[in-house]
């Protein structure tokens, strides 16, 4: 995979994960031309795209519109997969998500990624090891905020 | 408002600062004040990141990721983050370490600062320590924090919990992509992974050793030997009962499934052995994976890549195709655009099998989805044979009449080549192109035009049939210039044909000159013809004034009005058809005549594009020529032909087209005639020992033209005509004329005869003199004229390239 992109319908970003090196206007330019190329397709078109060398996979869920890039020899049916595997661990996470959730707890959105997805491929196939790590993780934030004595993040 | 965001299950305490700057940005009105707000909490972040530890960092840091995330500037945070990584508390490592993957990048001099970091956080005890930096340096890490870091990587792939391991195992898999040489490291650890129960891990293996074999033909090699242990993990996914922690809609572990699939395909590639290990399996997964939703579907996918890439046995394969047969039929758009995808693939090897299939796909080209649509025109084109021509062209020209604006240059193009490939009869073929300019006209290539223009005059059964047909597209719409040009260009051509009123093809129409005369006319007056377009009118309109009887002075008035036209082309076209009806009026017939047939792939003109290309394109190779023959003719045919009647004994006359073209002119050199040319040269001007090449210039009926040519001097060159007659009957007369382009010089000298016995017995030759000292292309028209069994026998050709020696 050579990026994640999740934006609004009106073309805000709300998070971007970049799994190969790219320069700052190189992505600036991307996601731009994401936006504009998924933001026009009608309601009811197929999910993939082509982009380049790439293979462009969208959905959309609710308000927020998911977009995955994959490489060429990728398989385009477990892309979809992986997007809504993401947004079900979210809405675990959140209860019932919605795109306020990710806007206001955006820094949790890139945490649950991060243990879901790593360096560009899967890391654990399981949801609920996925949910039981995060927990986990955000217990030891507060735990060990809370022997130091200082305010939690 | 607060209760909102405060998650009430296990979602940790929300960072209310960061919250309090997200609804103040949120609740600007305009660009402007966004901008304000941002600028302001910049400055508040600035200021605190100066400050020492005060219990905030990790709010005021997230707060500029956050800001980042719209757009602003932030990389004065890239050495808060490196702080912040370095910092003992678990809060303020996680958000530093966020913050450098979206901020730092291998190009930044910051991120080497964070290499020690991670090292000392690979070791850690807690192990979401461990993952954030293992983390982070699958995210970002340099090659030199790769190869600074790779033994540690390795040494958590052997001895870690499966936590750790997993994550080891894809940092391995980005260690690799930055620093291929480091494979031969992982390859050992990957190997005993395999063994691991964990399916984080089996999946973090897989990946990994995938990684190795694709960049390494000799680890590949080696992890053959896995086949087996491959096979059954996946057996063991597939037939295993439900397992809660991996079921996705019945599949057990989709994900992994896939990429074990994957693994073998590359494996089973080219190697008969591990093919056959894979086969059962194979079978075993298509026949019994549930394709109700797309996650099954994936599987499936996925296993009939596989199948078709390695070598599988024939049954396995056609299971295979049918499989996609059977998602060319699914109601889920996705499916059907990946069956065409991997149609596709194979339409070139398994073309058989996929034309089973031809039906479903040509009524994939009615699909509302664009992708689709395209896909499916695509395979379509592939799936065009001599056998299905017909109906596939139906389909094919009822497409392009409603196909998207983006895919009918692609469509035209393609019906073209399936036209001139498999076109069942002439007839077929010229309605074909006709119907492809009325309905795309705009959309075609250029050379589409000197290409069925050589098309008709080719098929000379049909001219009066097509001149008909174009004059009627005319009457109805000049507005697709294709096929006006076209059109404009037959009716200079057969005009007389239209005028003649019969036509055994169709229904003839009435037509008199000044229908026609006004049909050109409307065409050079109209604002939506090209200037390319007025020239072809104006040309069509001049040669008409050969073809017909009374109305010569309309068009006299025509050419005369355009002398003083703003177009320069037309102006120079006017004023030399002027100077053809007022001082050259005497040679406005021979110049006017019909053209002779264009040969395709005449050799000599240089085409930069397609001579390399694929099959399909064979079209736009040939007709450079006839582009040059065409509009510009009269100029350059005045001067040709008075050379003609300067040179050679008579003025030629017309020579019938007839129906067939010429055949090719071989620019190689053919090594038979060598001999015979040694023959030929005795007694003439002293030559090389070595024998001229040759080409074979004509060749009908029996008699074989050949032609050798030999530099005297930089700007003289001889050439040898020998003729040969292979039939049964004697030849006498036997004459050729030849005519050359102006600057050039010729002479003829005397033929050894003017008879040729029949089967070869003997042959005629004649030496022809040239010099060329304006360095001009050298092309030769001959003229060879002949008796046979009592009757005459004329015929022409045209070199224009002469066997370099």
């Amino acid at each position: 995979m050579r990026f994640l992109l999740l934006f609004s319908r009106q073309g805000k970003l709300r998070l971007q994960k970049w799994f190969t090196p790219i320069p700052e206007r190189e992505k600036k330019k991307i996601i731009r031309e994401m936006t504009t190329m998924v933001l026009a397709r009608q309601p009811r078109s197929c999910n993939f795209l082509h982009w380049k060398d790439l293979k462009i996979i969208y959905k959309r869920y609710a308000s927020l519109y998911f977009c995955l890039a994959i490489e060429n020899h990728e398989n385009e049916l477990l892309a979809l997969e992986v997007i809504h595997r993401y947004v079900e661990l979210l809405d675990k996470y959140f209860g019932n998500v919605c795109e306020l959730d990710i806007i206001f707890n955006f820094e949790k959105a890139y945490f649950i990624l991060d243990e879901f997805l790593l360096g560009g491929e899967i890391q654990e196939t399981s949801k609920q090891i996925v949910n039981r790590c995060i927990e986990s993780s955000d217990m030891l934030q507060e735990t060990m905020e809370e022997y130091m004595s200082k305010p939690a993040f | 408002m607060l209760q909102r965001f405060v998650n009430t299950s296990n979602a940790m305490s929300p960072s209310v600062p960061l919250q309090e700057m997200i609804r103040a940005i949120r609740s600007a009105r305009t660009q402007c004040e966004e901008r304000g707000v941002i600028q302001r909490e910049c400055a508040a972040i600035r200021a605190q990141f100066r400050q020492a530890d005060n219990g905030g960092r990790s709010h005021n840091l997230a707060k500029l990721l956050y800001v980042h995330m719209l757009g602003y500037p932030a990389h004065f945070g890239q050495m808060e983050c490196v702080r912040m990584i370095a910092s003992p508390r678990y809060s303020e490592k996680r958000v530093g370490y966020l913050g450098a993957m979206m901020l730092l990048d291998e190009k930044q001099d910051a991120s080497l600062l964070i290499t020690n970091s991670i090292k000392n956080d690979l070791s850690h005890s807690n192990q979401y320590v461990q993952s954030l930096a293992l983390c982070t340096l699958a995210c970002m890490g340099s090659a030199e924090m790769c190869r600074d870091l790779a033994p540690e990587i390795d040494r958590l792939l052997r001895a870690s919990n499966s936590y750790i391991k997993k994550k080891a195992a894809l940092c391995a898999v980005h260690i690799v992509r930055k620093v291929h040489d480091l494979g031969e490291l992982f390859a050992p650890a990957a190997r005993s992974l395999l063994a691991e129960k964990n399916h984080g891990v089996l999946h973090g293996a897989v990946v990994l050793i995938t990684e190795l074999c694709e960049r390494n033909p000799e680890t590949l090699e080696r992890f053959r030997k896995t086949v087996p242990d491959l096979v059954q993990i996946m057996k063991g996914l597939v037939i295993s009962g439900y397992s809660p922690e991996h079921d996705v809609a019945g599949i057990s572990d989709p994900f992994l499934q896939v990429r074990i699939l994957r693994l073998l395909r590359i494996l089973g590639r080219n190697n008969e052995a591990a093919s056959d290990a894979m086969n059962d399996l194979l079978a075993q997964v298509a026949t019994n994976t549930d394709s109700t939703k797309t996650v099954g579907n994936a599987v499936l996918y996925e296993t009939v890549l596989t199948v078709l890439d390695i070598k599988s046995e024939s049954g396995l394969r056609v299971l295979a195709v049918n499989i996609l047969g059977r998602f060319l039929l699914n109601n889920d758009r996705n499916i059907r655009y990946i069956a065409m995808t991997s149609l596709q693939r194979i339409v070139g090897t398994d073309h058989n099998a996929v034309q089973r299939h031809r039906g479903t796909i040509v009524d994939c080209l009615k699909d509302q989805d664009a992708s689709v649509k395209r896909r499916a025109l695509e395979l379509s084109l592939a799936l065009v044979s001599a056998t299905n021509i017909r109906s596939m062209m139906k389909e094919l020209l009822l497409f392009l009449s409603s196909c998207p604006l983006e895919l009918r240059a692609q469509a035209a193009s393609g019906i073209f080549n399936a036209a001139e490939r498999y076109a069942p009869s002439q007839r077929w073929h010229i309605d074909t192109i006709l119907h492809v300019l009325t309905t795309a006209g705009g959309d075609v290539r250029d050379e589409t035009v000197p290409n069925l223009i050589q098309l008709i005059t080719n098929t000379s059964e049909l001219h009066c049939y097509t001149v008909h047909k174009l004059y009627r597209a005319l009457l109805s719409d000049i507005s697709q210039q294709s096929l006006v040009q076209v059109a404009c260009w037959c009716i200079g051509e057969y005009g007389d044909l239209l005028l003649r009123g019969e036509c055994q093809e169709t229904e003839p129409v009435q037509v008199t000159e000044d229908d026609v005369l006004d049909a050109l006319e409307t065409v050079l007056q109209s604002h939506m013809s090209a200037p390319a377009t007025r020239g072809f009118a104006l040309t069509a309109t001049m040669k008409l004034s050969t073809r017909i009887t009374d109305n010569v002075d309309r068009i006299r008035s025509i050419v005369s009005i355009y002398g003083s036209c703003i177009d320069v082309e037309l102006q120079q076209r006017a004023v030399e058809y002027n100077a053809l009806f007022k001082k050259y009026d005497h040679m406005r017939a021979a110049v006017l005549e019909r053209m002779p047939v264009i040969e395709k792939n005449s050799p000599g003109h240089t085409n930069g594009e397609s001579t390399r290309e694929a099959v399909k394109e064979v079209q736009p190779a040939k007709v450079k020529q006839a582009e040059t023959l065409l509009p510009q003719q009269p100029a350059s045919q005045v001067c040709d032909l008075l050379d003609l009647l300067g040179g050679s004994e008579e003025p030629l006359q017309p020579n019938p087209a007839v129906g067939s073209t010429l055949p090719v002119l071989p620019v190689s050199t053919s090594s038979t005639a060598g001999g015979d040319l040694l023959d030929l040269l005795g007694g003439l001007e002293p030559t090389p020992l070595t024998p001229a090449p040759t080409v074979t210039v004509y060749e009908k009926g029996g008699v074989t033209l050949t032609l050798s040519s030999e530099k005297q001097s930089d700007s003289g060159l001889t050439v040898t005509l020998t003729a040969c007659n292979s039939t049964d009957s004697d030849i006498s007369s036997f004459t050729l004329q030849a005519a050359v382009p102006k600057s050039v010089q010729l002479h003829m000298k005397a033929p050894s005869g003017d008879s040729l016995p029949a089967r070869g017995a003997a042959k005629v030759t004649q030496m022809v003199a040239l010099s060329n000292p304006n360095k001009v292309n050298l092309k030769m028209r001959i003229r060879i004229s002949y008796t046979s069994q009592g009757s005459a026998f004329q015929d022409t050709v045209q070199v224009d390239s002469f066997p370099e020696h």
